[in-house]
């Protein structure tokens, strides 16, 4: 019942980007213990094709664990996960961004973008090089890029796959505050011309509203929380409906431990 | 390139003055007697003997003589350990198979075998041949163990996730990440690999630059001893080079060999 209302919803806010180049996902009642500890429990999501969906949480809220399970990285203990209505082990359209690099040292800029694709496929490698702006660097070493840089490279090695769904896990995380507005356009601007659904981990809901059509928040392995953010893009980080989506997810993040004002006073 | 050339010269000489005043007076000392030539022969009479030795031919045939057995040694107990090392480090079972009998041999010194070696092979190649390549093998297959055991682990993670597997993700992701770690070995066992060639020709030899020395002590020609310890530090020197070489060419990459 309730998970009708919220796909006839989502449906309805991302019918215009709907398109057969992303792919829909479903969970169902996904479960992931490590031990005794229970890491996600009993998670239901559905993502519509296309969709940029931003998943915030504190951290060890077990947001990093529920892309690593969409990824095929982790092993659950229950649940189904359907890629396109299918139950697959392996997603070869599916394809992940790490909060490091994980560039291969040994390799120069090039070599890394074309890790696991065969040498006719050198054009493709060179255009999404000239997409992320680092075409001239591609007989660089990794060691010589800036940290900005190297999350490029990785972006490229992701998108030359074509992947239907692209996984980012805090792939931001480490880089100053001005190459995190240029690289949220940069993969704005891809996520619109390629139309992948894109699923982004991340502890910044600052970053989560600039990005997502969704927002979903995760607070001890449950979903608390799925918004919907419906303003235009680009969207001016100044706006009034912004800072209020901003406040209204801040508060309910900080919820349980805020400090009251009379323990303050006191 | 701001600096001038005669700076530039003399920052290049200035770590050969102490060495060369060493030389001047090493030969001042044994010319003018107080060195007698039994204990340490006069520089320039270490050079002439080399010179003749050179020009007979005699020093050519017994460094190549000591190269080969060298070489061949490290090429046997370097790959051995290199194969066995890859072995190890890749399959869980081979480990536990061969690296608990493996690191109980690693604690016997080669030289302790020496005894056995004689009555093994006697005196001949064989001796010489089976001591360089245990010595070698170590320090060889411990670090090529080692290296890609510490691969690290996220990489391979991020090269499964982007479809490698199998010999793909071995030559791209986990040999060159123990490349490493495995020129550590190889630079080891270099330097280790004379060592052990030079007790075993001073032990028993019938050519080569051990015998060569052997050999002049027996006619207390001090001079010929002196030009066969120079031409080990020589030679080691060179496979040190070499092995310098191979790191900066397969370890190019990396931020500390790169200028």
């Amino acid at each position: 019942m309730n998970h009708n209302s919220r796909e006839t919803e989502a449906l309805a806010s991302s019918a215009a980007i709907v398109n057969a180049k992303g792919t829909g996902l479903s969970l169902r009642s996904i479960v992931k213990r490590y031990g005794e500890r229970e890491v996600l429990r009993s998670i239901d999501l559905d993502i519509q094709p296309g969709e940029f969906v931003a998943i915030v949480g504190r951290s060890g809220c077990g947001k990093s664990t529920l892309l690593r399970v969409i990824a095929g990285l982790e092993e659950i203990q229950s649940g189904v996960q359907l890629h396109d209505g299918r139950q697959e082990s392996t997603h070869d359209d599916t394809r992940i961004m790490f909060q490091e690099s994980r560039l291969l040292p040994w390799k120069k800029v090039l070599a890394n973008v074309s890790l696991g694709l065969t040498r006719d496929r050198y054009l493709e490698v060179l255009d999404v090089l000239n997409e992320v702006g680092l075409a001239d660097r591609r007989f660089d070493w990794p060691s010589r890029l800036s940290g900005g840089q190297r999350q490029r490279v990785a972006l490229a090695r992701a998108l030359v796959h074509r992947p239907r769904l692209l996984l980012l896990d805090e792939p931001l995380g480490a880089l100053d505050a001005l190459t995190r507005i240029e690289m949220h356009a940069l993969i704005e601007s891809l996520w619109r011309e390629h139309g992948f659904t894109a699923l982004l981990v991340t502890h910044d809901v600052h970053e989560a509203i600039a990005l997502a059509d969704r927002v979903i928040l995760i607070e001890d392995g449950q979903i608390t929380q799925d918004l919907h953010v419906r303003l235009p893009r680009p969207r001016a980080r100044s706006d009034a409906a912004f800072a209020a989506l901003e406040e209204l997810l801040l508060n309910q993040l900080l919820g349980k431990t805020l400090i009251k004002p009379d323990a303050l006073a006191a | 390139m701001s600096q001038s050339l005669p700076r530039l010269v003399w920052q290049r000489s200035l770590p050969w003055v102490a060495p060369v005043l060493l030389l001047l007076l090493w030969q001042l000392a044994a010319q003018t007697g107080w060195l007698s030539s039994r204990v340490l022969p006069a520089p320039l009479a270490i050079g002439k003997a080399a010179w003749t030795l050179a020009l007979s031919g005699e020093l050519w045939q017994h460094v190549a003589v000591s190269a080969r057995r060298a070489l061949s040694g490290f090429a046997i107990g370097g790959g051995a350990g290199l194969l066995l090392g890859l072995l190890t480090g890749s399959f869980r079972r081979a480990e536990i198979l061969l690296d608990t009998s493996l690191q109980m041999v690693r604690n016997i010194p080669p030289l302790a075998l020496i005894p056995l070696v004689i009555l093994w092979f006697g005196i001949d190649e064989g001796a010489k041949l089976f001591l360089v390549s245990i010595g070698v093998f170590f320090p060889i297959y411990l670090n090529t163990y080692h290296g890609i055991r510490s691969v690290d682990a996220t990489l391979i993670e991020m090269g499964r996730s982007y479809g490698l597997s199998g010999w793909g993700l071995y030559r791209d992701v986990i040999l060159p990440g123990a490349t490493a770690s495995i020129l550590v070995g190889v630079r080891f066992s270099l330097g280790f690999m004379w060592v052990i060639l030079i007790v075993a020709e001073t032990i028993s030899a019938s050519s080569g630059i051990g015998y060569m020395t052997m050999n002049a002590r027996e006619f207390l020609q001090t001079d010929i001893v002196l030009v066969g310890i120079l031409l080990y530090a020589l030679l080691g020197k060179f496979a040190d080079l070499t092995a310098r070489g191979l790191e900066r060419f397969w370890l190019r990459w990396h931020p500390g060999y790169q200028h």
